[in-house]
């Protein structure tokens, strides 16, 4: 029998379980953390953070109660400052650059101070941005997601208009649909977005997908500028026998199911889960599985820890909730009984002389009720090539973008994940300003 | 296991730490709780005349630093505000349960011979160990022509003192003011009165802070604000200047000295002592911690003490003086650098910037590799060690005295001197 059920947790404990995973310092606790920073000069956080944030500066400006010139400074670089607080790997990028680390293994707390001075100007200064002077230009950006919201609102800053095209019914892409909900709770997404939009400017229709509702070639004609921040539309596939069986099912599906339910308790969760992939999106599927009730998730991914896409920290986050992660193995047949899912096979794999995973013939099977594919996203290009089948250029399967996230159509630029990089949310902001820079100066050249 | 035991002026008592004349003594109560905890001896907060004063709500303020807090401390409060009579009886109870420590009272009244000859019998009378005379409060009883206000003006020191050397058989000690230019001149006046030892410093005047919102310095008292006295770890370098200053004084050799100001570890105490202090004197770290903080004092006092091979206190009392000299006696062509621990490096960069911009742009930021590095320009440092303060890591960077190429040269014999005159050939 397979169990896959509802409220299997009390809902007293599904909203602890949903609340802030890493709630705030309070305004002490920051003073004393913000102690920490030695301000250091060349500062290595700085150059390991994709937007440049002058974090010895807000840090700084935190220790002598300015906050809002703290967040501000934030701001100027990462308008997506609060969501990055929560949801950036800072021990892969700014903490695991800290000179700490090199003394003591510890580094200062940067993601959480940044949060303390984003929620202090959210709560006590939510309109703080100045417009300049109309400009009468106009840019197109396609895409509601970090990448399209941040290239928006830094063009708004300087007196374009703007319209913002997203498929979705909600805005703010990963930050709504594909982020773990303790690690964005009280809608923050949604709050956060508003904050930015609060600038002017912008324009969203929401529901307006290319490729079905636009062109690029039309959006060419119609506006000064185009932007395109459209993401990875598609998710990968196994392509094994018993794929379809009920209870298989995308991660990323599952996360934006779960963002989208208010009520945690209504939410069906297998009893036995098995999670699919060595990404942030397994890990994220993994563990909220946990936190609403499923017994036992195991992540089994190809190869080993260290291989893993999800940071060290990550891992241990799943970990410490009680998922079990199997390395080396690789799905071979997912089985079921009345059309429904029952377990999944795998082999065992080993490295070859590349490091890839080789499987080595021995099979192992652990009963599901429920499996949740994480085996990667890509890129879908289709859409750009509707009407008319406009020659954008492509690199490494992403469109390609110069260093100023140019593409290779006049007028259009591009960032985000639907460019090669990394797959972050704040690599995504920063291309969305860069492209706003040069959007900028070719429109006022 | 060091011998802690001091004798001070004639004052016994089992180790160096003394509580001073301030809220922690003001009662039995508080006393009797710091003799639990260890404390060698308290000056009892200070005694005046009745009726007793009134002191306001809201009396301290506070520096922090960085999120640690009293880095400073202010206070506005008087001295004792309970009537004279509780405060004896107190004071003679608690002497005769601890006979073993010192218990030395505190006294200030008004600068005329009636009122000193009037109190000190009575205070005598308790079995107190001695008396200290209050001629350092910067606010409040100096606007009464007590406290500083006597403290100030060396004739007054010399007259209070002679008096109560006149009509107390008690050790006096004068208990000096730090809000003066030359601290020798009320220390002096105080030797020539006959007093057996100073105590110094008592608090600096000033103001903590001042509080935006209500436009006031703080502590503010229903709006408004006064100066107060400035202690805490803060006024530790004031402190020890004054004290050093009065223990390299000629004529003030052999004069008791009594050291307050900032100590909050054994290590304070040890460096009071080491520049001539026969004891110390807490309050701002018992205010912050408790009394309990004597414990570590006695203790890591006493271990250093061992490594150091000192078995008494007398064994290194003053062995810092003979070091403190006047700055025309350093030698001119001692030469230190800068020596950066390239593996304790933790690449802040902050050495480099505060050379750079403040100083003598002997750092240089190098990248190698793609990697950070930060190098002494020898040539250039003058070996201010500004970087060694900067860097945040303990001993990587380092001052390193270069080998004496030349003989002791001190500003009076060098050429660039106006007065120097060379010698004549022969």
């Amino acid at each position: 029998m397979t169990d896959i059920a509802a409220g299997r947790l009390p809902p007293d404990l599904l909203a602890a379980n949903f609340s802030d995973a890493h709630p705030p310092l309070n305004p002490h606790e920051a003073v004393v953390e913000a102690s920490r920073c030695y301000f250091c000069y060349d500062a290595p956080c700085m150059e390991a953070c994709p937007t440049g944030i002058d974090i010895p500066g807000f840090i700084k400006k935190i220790g002598t109660g300015n906050l809002r010139g703290s967040a501000l400074k934030i701001l100027e670089q990462n308008i997506f400052g609060g969501s990055c607080a929560r949801v950036c790997p800072t021990e892969i990028l700014c903490e695991g650059a800290c000179v700490r680390m090199a003394e003591e293994e510890r580094p200062v707390r940067i993601g959480a101070l940044q949060r303390r001075a984003t929620d202090w100007l959210m709560d006590n200064d939510p309109t703080p941005f100045h417009r300049a002077p109309a400009t009468g230009k106009r840019v197109a950006v396609v895409g509601g997601g970090p990448a399209g919201i941040a290239c928006a609102h830094r063009l708004a800053l300087k007196g374009h208009d703007v319209t913002v095209f997203e498929a979705r019914p909600k805005s703010g892409g990963l930050n709504e649909y594909g982020i773990a909900a303790y690690k964005l709770p009280d809608d923050f997404a949604q709050r956060e977005l508003d904050f930015i939009l609060s600038v002017g400017g912008i324009t969203i229709e929401n529901g307006q997908a290319l490729g079905r509702d636009l062109d690029i070639h039309t959006l060419q004609r119609a506006f000064d500028a185009v932007f395109l921040g459209i993401g990875l539309s598609g998710v990968r596939a196994l392509a094994l026998e018993g794929e379809t069986l009920a209870g298989v099912r995308n991660a990323v599906d599952f996360i934006a199911e779960l963002r989208q339910t208010g009520d945690k308790g209504t939410l069906p969760v297998g009893r036995r889960v098995v999670v699919i992939g060595g990404g942030n999106t397994a890990i994220d599927a993994a563990t909220q599985a946990r936190r609403l009730g499923a017994e036992d998730v195991t992540i089994v991914y190809r190869r080993g820890a260290s291989e893993m896409s999800a940071t060290g920290d990550e891992q241990d986050w799943a970990q410490t909730n009680g998922v079990r992660i199997r390395h080396w193995a690789t799905p071979h047949r997912l089985l079921g009984s009345a059309g429904h899912v029952t377990g999944v096979e795998f082999m065992r794999t080993k490295a070859d002389a590349t490091g890839r995973a080789m499987p080595t013939g021995e099979t192992f099977t652990l009963d599901a009720d429920m499996v949740l594919k994480a085996v990667g996203q890509v890129f879908v290009a289709d859409p750009l090539h509707s009407n008319g089948g406009l020659a954008l250029g492509v690199e490494d399967g992403r469109i390609a973008v110069d260093a100023e996230r140019r593409t290779s159509l006049p007028k259009v630029f591009a960032g985000g994940d639907c460019v090669a990089g990394a797959d972050l949310t704040v690599s995504a902001v920063q291309d969305g300003k860069l492209a706003a820079e040069a959007i900028h100066r070719q429109l006022m050249g | 296991m060091a011998d802690l035991r001091t004798n001070f002026a004639g004052i016994r008592s089992p180790n160096p730490f003394w509580l001073a004349s301030a809220p922690p003594t003001d009662k039995e109560y508080n006393v009797v709780r710091a003799f639990e905890a260890g404390w060698g001896g308290v000056v009892w907060k200070t005694l005046g005349e009745d009726p007793p004063i009134v002191n306001v709500s809201s009396r301290y303020g506070a520096v922090g630093w960085g999120g640690q807090r009293i880095a400073g401390f202010n206070n506005i409060e008087l001295i004792t505000d309970r009537p004279l009579q509780v405060n004896l009886d107190e004071i003679r109870r608690v002497k005769r349960n601890w006979p073993d420590r010192a218990v030395v009272v505190s006294i200030m009244v008004p600068c005329t011979e009636d009122a000193w000859k009037k109190i000190l019998p009575q205070v005598e009378d308790t079995g107190c160990d001695g008396i200290e005379l209050n001629f350092g409060c910067p606010h409040g009883m100096s606007e009464r022509n007590m406290g500083a206000a006597v403290g100030q003006v060396p004739e007054y020191v010399q007259m209070v003192a002679a008096w109560c050397k006149h009509y107390s058989k008690l050790p006096v000690i004068v208990k000096l003011t730090p809000n003066i230019t030359d601290i020798l001149k009320p220390a002096r006046a105080a030797l020539a009165g006959g007093a057996d030892a100073v105590s110094l410093i008592n608090t600096v005047m000033s103001i903590t802070a001042v509080n935006l919102d209500l436009m006031a310095p703080e502590p503010t008292v229903d709006g408004q604000g006064s100066h107060g006295g400035y202690c805490g770890p803060a006024v530790k370098p004031i402190a020890l200047r004054m004290v050093g200053d009065i223990a390299r004084d000629p004529e003030m050799h052999n004069l008791p000295i009594s050291g307050i100001g900032g100590v909050s570890t054994w290590r304070d105490a040890a460096e009071f002592i080491a520049l001539g202090a026969g004891n110390v004197q807490v309050c701002t770290a018992a205010m912050h911690r408790g009394f309990r903080i004597v414990e570590d004092m006695i203790d890591g006092l006493s271990n250093w003490m061992d490594s150091k091979g000192y078995a008494a206190i007398a064994d290194f009392q003053g062995r810092a003086v003979k070091n403190y000299v006047h700055w025309g006696d350093l030698n001119l062509n001692f030469k230190t650098i800068a020596q950066i621990d390239q593996d304790k490096c933790i690449k802040c960069g902050l050495c480099h910037i505060a050379c750079e911009d403040t100083s003598h742009q002997s750092i240089a930021a190098l990248r190698v590799d793609g990697k950070r590095r930060y190098e002494v320009i020898e040539e250039e440092c003058v070996g201010c060690n500004l970087c060694a303060h900067v860097c945040p890591v303990e001993n990587c960077i380092t001052m390193v005295p270069q080998p004496a190429t030349k003989p002791k040269l001190v500003w009076a014999n060098h050429p660039n001197n106006p007065s120097y005159v060379p010698e004549a050939a022969e």
